[in-house]
C-alpha cells in the first residue's frame, strides 16, 4: 500500500470524495512555495499534486503556464522539486505526494536515478502528461518497479476500447480530464462527469479523481458527488499570481489566501455526499 | 558509442514510430486517439492508387511541379570547383517546399473528413502554403504564429490573411515557432473532432515525420531523374538547410541508400555556435519535446532553450527525429552556418545567378561556397533551393543597414 491507497482507502471508510490540490513546484518561489505546500493538508487537502515546471507545457492553459515560469524564473529545478517533497515530508508522513509534469526534465536527469531520488525524497506518484500507454517502457514500468504509483489521465477522446490500454498500468488513481483541452478551460455539467466517471469505474476498481475546470466550493461539491475526489489547479496558481506584488514578490497574504480557498474548495467536497 | 550500420537507411520509422532510439509518440492522451486515427487514414491513402493519382495532378497543375534543375554556372565558374545544380523548389507556387506536403495533408484532411485546419509556422511560407490549400479546398484556416515572427515576416502575415486564413499571434514562451507549435497543440487538444493539425515539418508525434518525408520525397525523386537526364548519372553530394528537416528530407531520403553520395545538412548557427544559435544537432542533446525524442537545445534541467537564427524559418530548438538518426549512424553529415554568412550567400547567389534565396536556403549555399571549392570539376552537387528571398527583403535590408 502506498500513501495513495492508503488516503483513498481513508475516504472510501470516512464515505466522502477527496481534493486534490495542484500547486506548481518552485512558485513563485522555493520558500514561499514551500510554506503553501505545508499548508495544504491543514487547509482540507487530501492529496498533493505538484507541478515540475517545463518551459513548454503544451497541455497547458495561461494560468500554469505563467505558474512554470515564474518557477523556472525564480530558479526552480526538477531538483529543487525533490527538495520540497524532501522538507515537506520531514514534517508530513502521510499526506500523498504526486509529481505532475512533462517527460523532458525527467529524461534528461535520467530515468533511473530519477526514481531513486523521487522515492527517497518520498514522492508517491508521477502523472507525465506526454507519456501515453505507447510509451510505458519509458518511465511507466520502471517507475511501477520502483514503488512508485504511476497514474494515468483518461480523457473524452480515450474510449471504451482504449480504457483498457490506458488502465492496464495504472495505479493509485486515474485521473479524468473532464473536458477536451488544456488546463483551466471551463468546466462541462455535472451530468457528464458522472456518466464519464461510471463508464471508467465499469474498467476498473481504482478509485477516479475528476479535473480540469474546477474553480469554486459548489463545483467541487457536484463533481466530488460523481468521483471519488476532485483536482483543482487553475484556481489555486491563480490565487498565487493574485497575491503577489507588482513586481512578483510574495507578500503576507500569498500563503493565507492559497489555504483559504483550498479551505473552501474543502468544505465543498465535503458536502458532496452529505446533501 | 558505436553503432551498427543498417543494411537500409530507408525502412524507417518502425511500428512505434521509432528511427532508433528518435521518434516515438509523446503525446497528451487526449491526442492520442488522433493521432492513431491519423495514422491509419495515412497508411490507408497511401496504399490508395486514386489518392497518388489526385496528388499528382494538383502538383502538377496548381503547384508547378516538376521543379526544374538548374545548372548555377556562374556560381560554379566563381567558387571553381563542384559542379553546382540548384534543385528549383522556390518556383514552387506559393514559393517554397512547403507546398508539397500541405497539399498531401490537406488532401488527407479533406478524405477524413475534417474541415479545420490549423498550422504553426516560423517564416511564414508554411502557413502561406496551409492557407492557399484551404483556400483552394474551402476549408477553415488557423494559424499560430509566434509574434516576433509576425513582425519580422508582415509580408507573409498579410499573404495569409488575403487568402482567408486566420492569423493568431502566440505570446508564450519565447514567441517564435515552438511556441506557435505548443498553440498549435492546445488548439487541436480543445478542437478534437473536426479539426486537422497540419505541421510543417518532419518532426512532432509519429506518424508526421514519416508522412511529411513522403510527401516532400518528390524533390529527390525528380532530382534522381533530372540528373540523369542532365548528366547521366545521380549526384555526388547533396546539400540542404535544416529548420525542422523537411526540404532536407525531402531531398536526402531517395539517395540514403546510395552510400557514394555525400549527404550534408546545414544548421543556423545564427551569432555563431557559442553563443545563441538554432543548432540542434551542433549544439544540443536527445530530448523529448512536441511529441518526439531528438536533439534538442536546453539547458541542465531540461529545459527548452531559446533558439536565434536570422532565418525564421530555421529558428527552432529542434531538429526532426529521422535527421537526429541519421546523424547518429553518421549517414548525414551536420554542418551549421552563420547569420553572417547566409546573409552573404544570399547576396552573392542573387548577383551571380539572378535568384534570390529564402535566408533559409542562403544557410545551405553558405555550406556550398565552402564545400564546392575543396572538390574536383566533375564532382556533381546539388542544392536545395527549398524557397525564394522575396519574405526576407526587410530582414536583410534592416541587417545590412545595422551593419553598414
Ligand atoms: C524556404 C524555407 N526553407 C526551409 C525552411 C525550414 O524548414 P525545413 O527544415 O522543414 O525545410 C523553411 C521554414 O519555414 C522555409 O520557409
Amino acid at each position: 500500500m502506498t500513501r495513495i491507497d492508503t488516503t483513498f482507502a481513508s475516504l472510501k471508510s470516512q464515505g466522502r470524495a477527496g481534493l486534490v490540490t495542484f500547486v506548481m513546484a518552485g512558485d513563485p518561489d522555493h520558500e514561499t512555495s514551500a510554506a503553501i505546500i505545508a499548508a495544504l493538508p491543514g487547509a482540507g487537502a487530501d492529496v498533493i499534486e505538484l507541478g515540475m515546471p517545463f518551459t513548454d507545457p503544451m497541455a497547458d492553459g495561461p494560468a500554469i503556464q505563467a505558474a512554470g515560469l515564474r518557477a523556472l524564473k525564480a530558479g526552480a529545478t526538477l531538483r529543487q522539486t525533490l527538495e520540497l517533497v524532501r522538507g515537506f515530508r520531514n514534517t508530513n508522513g502521510t499526506t500523498p505526494i504526486v509529481l505532475m509534469g512533462y517527460y523532458n526534465p525527467i529524461y534528461v536527469y535520467g530515468v533511473e536515478k530519477f526514481l531513486v531520488d523521487a522515492k527517497d525524497a518520498g514522492v508517491d506518484g508521477l502523472i507525465v502528461v506526454d507519456l501515453p500507454p505507447e510509451e510505458d517502457a519509458e518511465l511507466c514500468l520502471p517507475a511501477l518497479k520502483a514503488g512508485l504509483n504511476f497514474i494515468r489521465l483518461a480523457t473524452p477522446t480515450t474510449d471504451d476500447k482504449r480504457l483498457p490500454a490506458v488502465l492496464a498500468n495504472t495505479s493509485g488513481f486515474v485521473y479524468y480530464v473532464s473536458i477536451t483541452g488544456i488546463t483551466g478551460s471551463a468546466a462541462p455539467d455535472t451530468n457528464k462527469v458522472a456518466a464519464a466517471v461510471a463508464r471508467i469505474k465499469r474498467h476498473t476498481q481504482l478509485p477516479v479523481a475528476v479535473g480540469f475546470g474546477v474553480r469554486r466550493a459548489e463545483q467541487a461539491r457536484d463533481f466530488g458527488a460523481a468521483a471519488d475526489a476532485v483536482v483543482v489547479g487553475s484556481a489555486l496558481v491563480d490565487t498565487v499570481r493574485a497575491h503577489l506584488t507588482a513586481d512578483g514578490a510574495p507578500g503576507p497574504e500569498t500563503v493565507p489566501a492559497v489555504a483559504a480557498l483550498v479551505t473552501d474548495l474543502a468544505a465543498g467536497v465535503k458536502a458532496a455526499r452529505s446533501k | 558509442m558505436t553503432i551498427q550500420q543498417p543494411n537500409s537507411f530507408r525502412t524507417g520509422p518502425d511500428e512505434h514510430g521509432r528511427f532508433g532510439n528518435f521518434g516515438g509518440r509523446f503525446v497528451a492522451e487526449t491526442l492520442m486517439p488522433l493521432i492513431l486515427d491519423l495514422e491509419k487514414a495515412y497508411t490507408d491513402a497511401r496504399r490508395d492508387p486514386a489518392f497518388q493519382r489526385e496528388m499528382d495532378g494538383h502538383l502538377k497543375t496548381f503547384v508547378g511541379r516538376p521543379s526544374p534543375l538548374y545548372f548555377a554556372e556562374r556560381m560554379t565558374a566563381h567558387l571553381g570547383g563542384a559542379k553546382i545544380y540548384f534543385k528549383r523548389e522556390e518556383l514552387n507556387h506559393t514559393g517554397a517546399h512547403k507546398v508539397n506536403n500541405v497539399l498531401g495533408q490537406i488532401m488527407l484532411a479533406r478524405r477524413m473528413g475534417k474541415k479545420r485546419i490549423i498550422a504553426e509556422t516560423g517564416a511564414g511560407m508554411h502557413g502561406v502554403a496551409t492557407a492557399t490549400l484551404c483556400a483552394r479546398f474551402g476549408l477553415d484556416c488557423i494559424v499560430y504564429m509566434g509574434a516576433v515572427d509576425v513582425a519580422r515576416q508582415e509580408p507573409n502575415v498579410f499573404r495569409m490573411k488575403m487568402l482567408g486564413a486566420e492569423v493568431r499571434p502566440v505570446q508564450s514562451g519565447t514567441r517564435t515557432l515552438k511556441d506557435a507549435m505548443n498553440e498549435a497543440l492546445r488548439d487541436w487538444v480543445t478542437n478534437v473532432a473536426d479539426t486537422f493539425y497540419c505541421i510543417g515539418t518532419v518532426a512532432g508525434p509519429h506518424p508526421y515525420p514519416m508522412m511529411v518525408r513522403d510527401f516532400q520525397s518528390i524533390i529527390g525523386q525528380e532530382t534522381r531523374v533530372q540528373m540523369q537526364e542532365a548528366e547521366g548519372r545521380l549526384p555526388d553530394s547533396l546539400v540542404a538547410c535544416i529548420g525542422g528537416g523537411s526540404n532536407a528530407m525531402g531531398l536526402f531520403h531517395p539517395f540514403l541508400d546510395d552510400r557514394q553520395v555525400e549527404i550534408y545538412g546545414v544548421e543556423a548557427a545564427g551569432h555563431g555556435l557559442t553563443g545563441l544559435h538554432a543548432a540542434s544537432i551542433a549544439g544540443g542533446r536527445p530530448g523529448v519535446l512536441h511529441g518526439n525524442r531528438t536533439y534538442l537545445l536546453m539547458n541542465e534541467d531540461g529545459q527548452i532553450q531559446d533558439a536565434h537564427s536570422i532565418s525564421a524559418g530555421l529558428d527552432y530548438p529542434g531538429i526532426g527525429p529521422e535527421h537526429a538518426w541519421l546523424h547518429d549512424v553518421g549517414r548525414v553529415n551536420f554542418l551549421s552556418a552563420t547569420d553572417d554568412e547566409a546573409v552573404a550567400a544570399l547576396q552573392l547567389c542573387s548577383r551571380l545567378e539572378g535568384i534570390i534565396p529564402a535566408l533559409e536556403s542562403a544557410h545551405a549555399l553558405a555550406q556550398v561556397e565552402k564545400i564546392a571549392p575543396q572538390k574536383p570539376k566533375d564532382h556533381l552537387m546539388v542544392v536545395n533551393i527549398s524557397g525564394r528571398g522575396d519574405k526576407d527583403l526587410a530582414s536583410v535590408a534592416q541587417y545590412l543597414a545595422e551593419r553598414a
